[in-house]
């Protein structure tokens, strides 16, 4: 008989359009973090780490790039005779067929991968944090209060708390109330949107509220188990938890690692992250080349100068080329005497010879401006920029550009370039 | 493709010196994320081979950790796939391996087992590149008995730790000597064979009957003029790690741009087993010139003209010239060190001064150290 204590559900669909165009061609748990890692190696790796073995990945918004990355799982020694890593897109069915249309719908329509393992608890995640928490340890808690779900929370600063959901919770953590995004919270702490649920009220809700549409757990999951007076308790959090969801915390975040000693450090035995690695050499920095505070991937080759800077695996930088508080993903070119300050290069760019990226005054993006801010150039995968063109701040590059999309060889600050053909 | 592949690793060598008081010489590490069987085993796997087997029999943990599964070379197969032989008891026979056509010998089912035509032999402690598919075409070509792949070495260069060769026009061998003082031929043997399947039992029986145990002499040598042996010569790059200074030396060659762009960027790849290391990450006063770095190393002082292997530490004001640093080593700050080979695991005091004086000099310094 096949008997899992608790299984594992890890929402992966959604496209993060906060990312702009790094989340053009793939959805955001499968965008580059931290030179080798993608965002959903953080919550994989918390599975096996926690002694999880079994996990349903749901996909929907471009899943290539999340199915090829996760494969049968061996990275996370997720490949396993009973459980392991399952891929679960949307399927069509003999009656009303439809999309993953909420956080909630989605693992409705995957009771029957649930139900087969058995499960006494399902733990509920989303692929776009990065943190690293002990989910057993989480699990005993929530054993220990006797609770029908549990909610991870983490205090935020109160001026902060508006943007998150947020629980409100007796002395015993046992939870009173919740707000969707308050304007005055009433609390500082911020729902994680991690959940361990005990499966028979997980399922029976789901079913109960199976037409509500874009059924969500937040929303109505939740609010439906605390009307029914079952036990909720919040667990409280306090490790390092960063949601990369717009492109300034996702470019915070990544800088983060490079301190001294960081708050997320990759560098510990003792908690591993574990990504599909590819069989490539070490890197090489050449005698012209300056390095300091970065961190470089493997296959790398490096001739200019490497400051601040998140650098992915098999990336070449070319003499003279000067990277300053950048991130450069994987398998990108740098060429000779480029300049990039504050710049997000996707996966496979070419940048050519002599343009500098993130020169100028700081202008609001014309197009995007609750995406494109802070500075930042971003540059969308597989984009080609021409050599000898200068780009502005908060601006954003999509798509094989040519030297005659830039007027005066300049693309001024604030300005989004995207090809036609390519969709945002 | 229609052979099997059999990779000898099991071999020591005193010319080591400490590097191999820990591990076979197939498991030394290469060029910061590679080990020298991986050479080998790529190419099998590049080759098409699809069984391959590795004798190792010295010291071999290192090796076995590393061979622990065949998935990073593609052999993680249900046909086929990688097996590794180390000498085992028997009720008739107790011995380690005595030679290398005795480990063949006492794993002959191996090859009685397979259906494949041919069988090719290579040395699991050579830094190359080959498609063996061209040397058994050329092989069944010249319908030759045993094809030897071979090298003109410099001939300034003493050749007396290898097997000489000399050919005539056909390339035909015609004189085979092994480890000669003084050579006729610059001509060496790179360890590498193809052969039929059958023949290669037949001789390594005949060969047990007569209490004989080495490839080389008791095969080779002696069926030089029996049987048809032909050279086919090679001129890309090949080493063969057979001294301290040989193995500095080819860990420095991937210094060169043109080896580098060789083994790295050209097709096809060598493959190594994968550890869940982070990226590199270089702190505030770190400096590096021409140097190859690999995942996990963390690198806070002046690095020039070396090879850091995986998970290195380099500590503060630390100056690392023309050296090579193995896997796992920590070394604290302000420590000088100079044409160097810090072993694997080390653990270097800060202050600490290490030069090179006359050629490399091989540093072993396993003290306790706190893990984070």
């Amino acid at each position: 008989m096949i008997k899992k204590e608790m299984i594992a559900m890890l929402l992966a669909g959604g496209q993060g359009s906060r990312l702009g165009v790094l989340t053009s061609k793939v959805a955001k748990p499968a965008v580059a973090f931290g030179g080798k890692y993608r965002i959903i190696d953080f919550p994989l790796s918390n599975c096996i780490n926690s002694g999880v073995d079994t996990v349903g990945v749901l996909t929907q918004y471009q899943p290539l790039r999340l199915n090829s990355h996760i494969g049968i799982g061996i990275p996370w020694d997720l490949d396993r005779n009973i459980g392991g890593v399952s891929v679960l897109p949307p399927y069509e069915k003999i009656e009303s067929t439809e999309w993953y249309t909420g956080t909630a719908n989605a693992i409705y329509q995957n009771i029957d991968y649930m139900e087969q393992y058995n499960p006494d608890y399902v733990l509920i995640l989303s692929g776009d944090h990065i943190y690293k928490m002990d989910y057993e340890v989480m699990l005993d808690y929530h054993k220990q209060n006797g609770a029908e779900a549990t909610i991870a929370v983490m205090p935020v600063p109160i001026e902060e708390a508006s943007r998150f959901g947020v629980i409100i919770t007796d002395e015993n953590h046992k939870i009173e109330d919740f707000e969707e995004k308050p304007e005055n919270p009433r609390s500082n702490l911020a729902s994680m949107g991690i959940y361990i649920f005990n499966w028979k009220a997980l399922k029976d809700s789901l079913i109960a509220l199976s037409n509500q549409p874009g059924l969500d757990f937040g929303k109505h999951i939740i609010p439906y188990l605390h009307k029914q007076k079952a036990p909720l308790y919040a667990y409280e959090f306090n490790g390092y938890w960063k949601d990369v969801g717009t492109l300034s915390s996702y470019w915070e975040a990544n800088m983060e690692l490079i301190d001294l000693v960081p708050d997320f450090n990759l560098y510990e035995e003792y908690w591993k992250i574990y990504t599909k690695s590819e069989i490539l050499p070490p890197q090489y920095i050449s005698g012209d080349s300056v390095i300091d505070k970065s961190i470089i991937g493997e296959g790398s080759v490096i001739d200019g100068q490497v400051i601040n800077s998140v650098i992915g695996c098999g990336v070449r930088i070319g003499k003279g080329a000067i990277v300053r508080d950048s991130i450069i993903m994987n398998r990108s070119v740098i060429e000779e005497g480029c300049e990039l300050y504050k710049a997000i290069v996707a996966e496979d760019v070419t940048v050519g010879t002599g343009s500098k990226l993130g020169i100028g005054d700081e202008v609001e993006n014309e197009t995007d401006p609750h995406i494109y801010n802070h500075g930042l150039v971003t540059v969308g995968e597989k984009s080609i920029i021409p050599p000898g063109v200068t780009i502005g701040k908060n601006t954003c590059i999509f798509g094989v550009t040519e030297a005659e999309d830039y007027p005066d060889g300049n693309l001024a600050s604030g300005k989004t370039l995207i090809k036609a053909g390519e969709e945002i | 493709m229609r052979a099997i592949g059999i990779i000898l690793a099991g071999g020591n060598n005193h010319r080591m010196k400490e590097l191999s008081q820990n591990r076979a010489i197939g498991a030394m590490p290469i060029a910061g994320s590679y080990r020298s069987i991986d050479f080998s085993l790529s190419n099998m796997s590049n080759s098409h081979i699809q069984k391959v087997a590795v004798f190792t029999q010295y010291n071999a943990r290192s090796l076995n950790e590393h061979l622990s599964s065949s998935k990073w070379w593609d052999f993680g197969r249900k046909q086929g796939g990688l097996f590794v032989f180390t000498p085992a008891m028997t009720a008739d026979n107790s011995n380690w391996y005595r030679g290398t056509a005795d480990a063949i010998y006492q794993n002959l089912s191996y090859l009685k087992d397979s259906h494949e035509p041919y069988v090719v032999i290579a040395s699991g402690d050579c830094v190359y590149k080959l498609d063996y598919n061209k040397v058994l075409e050329y092989h069944v070509d010249k319908k030759a008995d045993i094809t030897i792949v071979c090298k003109d070495m410099d001939p300034n260069l003493s050749v007396d730790r290898f097997g000489t060769i000399k050919m005539n026009e056909e390339s035909r061998i015609e004189e085979f000597e092994e480890k000669p003082l003084i050579s006729k031929s610059s001509t060496v043997s790179c360890g590498i064979y193809v052969i039929r399947r059958r023949l290669l039992i037949e001789m390594i029986e005949r060969c047990a009957e007569e209490d004989r145990y080495d490839f080389v002499r008791d095969i080779l040598i002696r069926y030089k003029d029996m049987k048809r042996l032909y050279g086919y010569k090679i001129k890309d790059y090949w080493r063969n790690i057979a001294s301290v200074d040989d193995y500095f030396s080819t860990n420095m060659d991937f210094l060169k741009p043109e080896i580098r762009d060789y083994f790295f960027h050209q097709y096809p790849d060598i493959y190594s087993k994968v550890d869940d290391l982070p990226p590199a990450k270089y702190n505030s006063g770190a400096s590096i010139k021409n140097s190859l770095i690999s995942s996990g190393c963390i690198v806070n002082g002046t690095v020039e003209d070396s090879v850091l292997f995986k998970k290195a530490y380099i500590g503060n004001n630390c100056y690392i010239k023309n050296s090579i640093i193995l896997n796992y080593v920590y070394i604290g700050d302000n420590t000088h060190i100079e044409n160097c080979i810090v072993e694997s695991r080390g653990t270097i005091r800060a202050n600490s001064y290490y030069k090179g004086e006359n050629g490399v000099q091989i540093v072993v310094e396993k003290g306790d150290r706190y893990v984070l």
